[in-house]
Order: C-alpha cells, then sequence, then structure tokens
C-alpha cells in the first residue's frame, strides 16, 4: 500500500513539470528545474525569515506571550485586569516642577511648571482579589502628559533595588513562585532553590528584611528600579534613578490587619484629610557617578550619591480602577519625552514587552464584552 | 507546446515598461516593505533590546511608507490604468486577472497597514512619533476597545500583507526566471527598456 502511494507521489511530481507547461505555456526547450529551484529558495527563505522573527523557530524564545502566560498560570486569568498588579487603584493629581533638573534635561516636566498627572497604585501579582497585606512589595505608576503632546510614564516600586538582573531570571522566579495547588503559596523547597542559583537576590531580599513597608500607600516611597539618562539641551548625559519621597511621615505597616483593603480604603481616608491640598512626593533625582553601574537593577549606587529635588507630585483624588482614568493606561516605562533616555538595563524593554502584551490582552478582553461581567464581580466582593 | 507569437510584436510595439517614477518607488519601497512585517513580528515577539530597537524603527518608517504609498497611488491615477495594464496584456486573461487581484491587495495592504498602526497607537492614547516638538496627530478617539480592534487587524493584515508580498516576488521571480514575458523587465530598473524600444534581454526567448 505505501509502496502504491510511493509510485502514485512520483509520478504526480513527474508530471507536474508537464503541468506547469501546459498552463503558462512554456516551450519545452524553456528549462525549468534551476529557475524553480530558485523561486523555492527565496520564498522558503522569506517564509522562514518571518517564521524566525514571530519566535516560532525557536520555541524556547523568552517572548513576551511567555511571561504574561507564566502570570496567568499563577495566579489564573481575570479577564480585563492587568496580568500583573491585578489589584490597583487611580490616582489623579499634578506635578508641580521646579526647574532644578532643568540643568540636566530638556524635558519640559522639569521647567517650574504644572504638569498634569494619571497614576496609579498596585501590589503585586495576577490576582485582583488578593489582601493588601499579602505582600511586601508595592508599586505607584505614573503618566505625566506633558504640554507638548509628549508623555512620561513610569512603574516604581517602594524598593530601590529588584530581585534580578535580567529577564531569564524574572522568568525563573516568576515560575518558581507557581503556587502549590495543595497550600496556595509558592513552595518554599523550589525558591529557596531559585535563591541559591541567584545570589544577585541578596540584596533585594535583604533589603525587604530590613525595611518594613510603610503603614499605608501616601507614606510609601517609590523608586525607579531602572536607571535612565537625562540629556539636557546641550546633548550632555547624566545617568539618574528617581524616587518619589513622600512629605507624609513613614510608620511602619501593622501586624494582624484584617481589612483585605486597607491599602486602597487608607489612601481614600488620607485623601479625604488632606482635602483640596492633596497629597505630595517630592521628585527626587539621584546622580549617578561615572563608572556606576547604570544596566543592573540589583545594584544600588553607593549612599553618597547626590540627589536634586525636581519637584512635587501632588496627588489628590482616588478612583476605583473599573472606571478610573488610569484602567486604560498601560504604563509602560519606555515611553519617555525627549529629555529622558533608557539605560541599557534588560529589564526595561522586558518590561515593556510583557506590559504591552498584558494591555493588548485586557483591552481584547473588553472589547470582546468579557471584561465588564468578571469587573462586576470583582467590585462586589471588594477589589480596588 | 501551444507557441504565443503574439508576445514578442506586441511588446516591440507598445510601451511595455512602467514610468521610471513607478520603477524607482517600486524598488524603494520592495525591500522596506518587505521589511516592515519582519521587523513588526520580531518586536513584538522578543522581550530583548531588539524590541525598543525596531519598534523605533517601525513607527518612523511606516510612516514613511504611508506617503511613499500615497505618492505611488497617486502616480498610478495620472499615468492612468493603460500603462500598467500595457505592461501584462501579453499575458493570458487569467494571469492579468491574478495581477489585478494582487496589485489591489498590495496598494490597499500599504495603504491601510500605516493607518491601522496610526490608529491604534492613537486609540491606545500612546504618545504618537514626532520630529523635535511636532508630533503626529491622533486620528482616532481615545477607546481601549477600537484600540483592540485595530491591534488585531493591524497584526492580522500584517501577515496578509507579508504572504501576498512573498507571493508577488515568486510570481516577480517566474515571470524574470522562466516565463521571461516582459511582465518582470517591465518593472525592471533597466533603463534601456523604458519606451519598449529595446527589448530587455531576458524577454528574447
Amino acid at each position: 500500500m505505501s509502496s502504491s502511494f510511493l509510485s502514485r507521489s512520483l509520478s504526480a511530481l513527474r508530471c507536474m513539470p508537464a503541468a506547469l507547461r501546459n498552463a503558462l505555456s512554456i516551450p519545452a526547450e524553456t528549462r525549468l528545474a534551476t529557475p524553480l529551484l530558485a523561486i523555492a529558495g527565496v520564498t522558503l527563505a522569506l517564509t522562514g525569515a518571518y517564521a524566525y522573527a514571530a519566535g516560532w523557530l525557536t520555541p524556547h524564545r523568552l517572548t513576551p506571550s511567555r511571561i504574561i502566560s507564566t502570570f496567568n498560570a499563577n495566579a489564573g486569568t481575570y479577564a480585563g485586569f492587568r496580568r500583573n498588579q491585578a489589584k490597583g487603584i487611580c490616582v489623579t493629581g499634578y506635578f508641580d516642577g521646579n526647574g532644578n533638573a532643568s540643568q540636566f534635561s530638556s524635558a519640559s516636566v522639569f521647567d517650574a511648571a504644572r504638569t498634569p498627572v494619571i497614576g496609579r497604585f498596585a501590589i503585586p501579582g495576577g490576582n485582583p482579589l488578593i489582601s493588601d497585606a499579602g505582600s511586601p512589595v508595592r508599586s505607584l505608576a505614573l503618566l505625566f502628559q506633558l504640554a507638548d503632546g509628549e508623555q512620561w510614564r513610569t512603574g516604581m516600586n517602594n524598593t530601590p533595588v529588584f530581585a534580578v538582573h535580567t529577564p531569564q531570571a524574572f522568568y525563573e522566579q516568576l515560575t518558581a513562585s507557581r503556587p502549590d495547588p495543595a497550600t496556595g503559596k509558592p513552595d518554599p523547597a523550589r525558591m529557596k532553590a531559585f535563591f541559591n542559583a541567584h545570589p544577585e537576590t541578596a540584596a533585594f531580599r535583604q533589603w525587604v528584611a530590613a525595611h518594613p513597608p510603610s503603614s499605608g500607600l501616601e507614606n510609601g516611597t517609590y523608586y525607579s528600579i531602572n536607571a535612565f539618562q537625562l540629556i539636557n539641551a546641550a546633548g550632555d548625559k547624566q545617568y539618574v534613578r528617581w524616587a518619589m519621597v513622600p512629605e507624609q511621615s513613614y510608620t511602619p505597616v501593622g501586624r494582624d490587619i484584617k481589612d483585605p483593603d486597607f491599602l486602597s480604603r487608607g489612601l481614600q481616608q488620607q485623601l479625604q484629610k488632606a482635602g483640596q491640598g492633596g497629597l505630595h512626593w517630592h521628585l527626587m533625582l539621584t546622580l549617578a557617578k561615572p563608572g556606576d553601574v547604570t544596566d543592573d537593577a540589583t545594584q544600588a549606587w553607593p549612599a553618597d550619591r547626590p540627589s536634586i529635588d525636581a519637584g512635587i507630585l501632588t496627588l489628590t483624588q482616588a478612583i476605583t480602577q473599573d472606571d478610573g482614568p488610569c484602567r486604560d493606561v498601560n504604563f509602560d516605562p519606555l515611553i519617555l519625552p525627549r529629555g529622558i533616555q533608557p539605560s541599557a538595563d534588560p529589564l526595561l524593554a522586558a518590561r515593556s514587552g510583557a506590559y504591552s502584551r498584558s494591555f493588548n490582552l485586557r483591552t481584547r478582553e473588553e472589547a470582546a464584552g468579557l471584561a465588564n461581567a468578571d469587573a462586576d464581580a470583582h467590585t462586589r466582593s471588594g477589589g480596588a | 507546446m501551444k507557441s504565443t507569437p503574439m508576445k514578442s510584436t506586441s511588446m516591440k510595439s507598445t510601451p511595455t515598461s512602467f514610468s521610471l517614477a513607478a520603477r524607482l518607488l517600486h524598488w524603494l519601497m520592495a525591500p522596506l516593505l518587505l521589511a516592515m512585517p519582519l521587523i513588526g513580528t520580531g518586536m513584538v515577539n522578543t522581550v530583548s533590546a531588539w524590541r525598543p530597537w525596531l519598534a523605533d524603527i517601525h513607527k518612523p518608517l511606516g510612516l514613511a511608507l504611508l506617503a511613499l504609498a500615497i505618492a505611488r497611488l497617486l502616480l498610478r491615477i495620472s499615468e492612468g490604468k493603460e500603462n500598467a495594464q500595457r505592461t501584462i496584456s501579453s499575458a493570458p486573461g487569467w494571469q492579468q486577472r491574478m495581477a489585478a487581484l494582487s496589485h489591489f491587495v498590495l496598494y490597499g495592504a500599504m495603504l491601510i497597514m500605516p493607518l491601522l498602526g496610526w490608529g491604534m497607537l492613537s486609540a491606545a492614547g500612546y504618545p504618537l512619533p514626532g520630529i523635535g516638538a511636532f508630533h503626529l496627530p491622533a486620528i482616532a478617539p481615545q477607546n481601549v476597545v477600537l484600540y483592540a480592534c485595530l491591534r488585531y487587524a493591524h497584526g492580522a493584515c500584517g501577515i496578509l500583507f507579508f504572504a501576498a508580498i512573498v507571493v508577488h516576488v515568486a510570481a516577480g521571480l517566474l515571470h524574470a526566471l522562466i516565463l521571461k514575458d516582459g511582465v518582470f523587465s517591465g518593472m525592471a530598473l533597466s533603463l534601456k527598456n523604458r519606451n519598449g524600444t529595446t527589448v530587455h534581454a531576458s524577454d528574447q526567448r
């Protein structure tokens, strides 16, 4: 049976040139083999180039899709929500630059002028129903809408250093922290193995152990994680890291917190108390010295690096993320105005890619009408 | 084998080439259009430094290709249909219909792809590419549902566009290497061939 199939296939192949000659009226003396091989070769090369670009030939390549599907595998899929930092609350306000940073950067946000800001406080993980007390890490993301159509988007954490240096290590950490179905928590043995294999995580773990998070969102400091470059009108470059340092005084978070939404609830209370004046943070720019490591978020700079106070962030209002202005914003840290440029930190491109993938997925769910039903359910159960 | 004697005579008596402007535009855009789907799919499928690097090429290049595509469409309209049709008038009817369809798809994609890209960036509220302080205006309202639709369409059309380009390249090579019927040389950058007075070497059987 197989031999008859083979012979039929072979005779079909032998007929092909004749069929082609007939269809295209090619004279018998025109040679076909070499030109057809050339055409097949070019077609194959082009198709192969596309397949390579799309990652079809390299299944082990780390892609935004792979990172985001790992978040989904860890936390489940909540249609319409961010794949990481799913639980959060929108804030609005403005940034008053004071001109101090203008010598380093031509970005108009640093001029002595007011720039409107949309922001979002969040806690890590893909589950929007998680308790606020579950993690010591919190984040503040901001979008500065500059006057000339430019934007500055930044996503900051309340830790000055990050746990890992590379996207690959981040992916391994994510895989290692997948909750054990039996306990609902990451397997301590797997986490230990990961930390042992990644000594660069030590600085982060030591910092977190020594610095209990603040009692609320309003009295936390939020750090840029990655380094960036400021560029002034003359083209001079200066590596910086930035931090939003609160005027609200720090007190450590309490123990035995019962309210799973104590952070968002506390923020709303603090905003109410502050009234029109709002809550304030100073944008502190820490200036690197030549030789400081600028492409590794696990390494802090020496404490004696000078910093400048570039202006005051005022947040006046908090709105739930179900319909707040931050819901539809992708806080891509590579969306920068002229005057600010990325460093070579490999995490930046990965953050940009993963956030974008998350944004594409949740907006698609929104378009498909899946998000609203879920969001309602989560609002009822108290999600921020 | 059937012979087609009318081919060589018709080719010598009528213009058989696209205008020089049309051919220059074609060959200027060809490598860029081929690269764009590769850049686009490459940048969304990596977390490496290639991503921002490719994205910084993709957006301004898309805009430049939109301007070139509009120029090309205007040129085609101003030169009239005949110019393009004469080039392939010697080919059998089904080949002419295929050629017309492929041109429609390629022109459509050249114009729609950058508009979808521009539209989706507008709908997502992303800052638009600019030169200095000048930024492109948004061409769509800020709306994530619209973004999702445009983003999907941009990706899907991109794959179809690349497939159409591959078919176009293969068909072009078929004409150049096997059929040698003047279809390829009509678009080739061979200055001699312009008025049909000199037949390109590859056209002679």
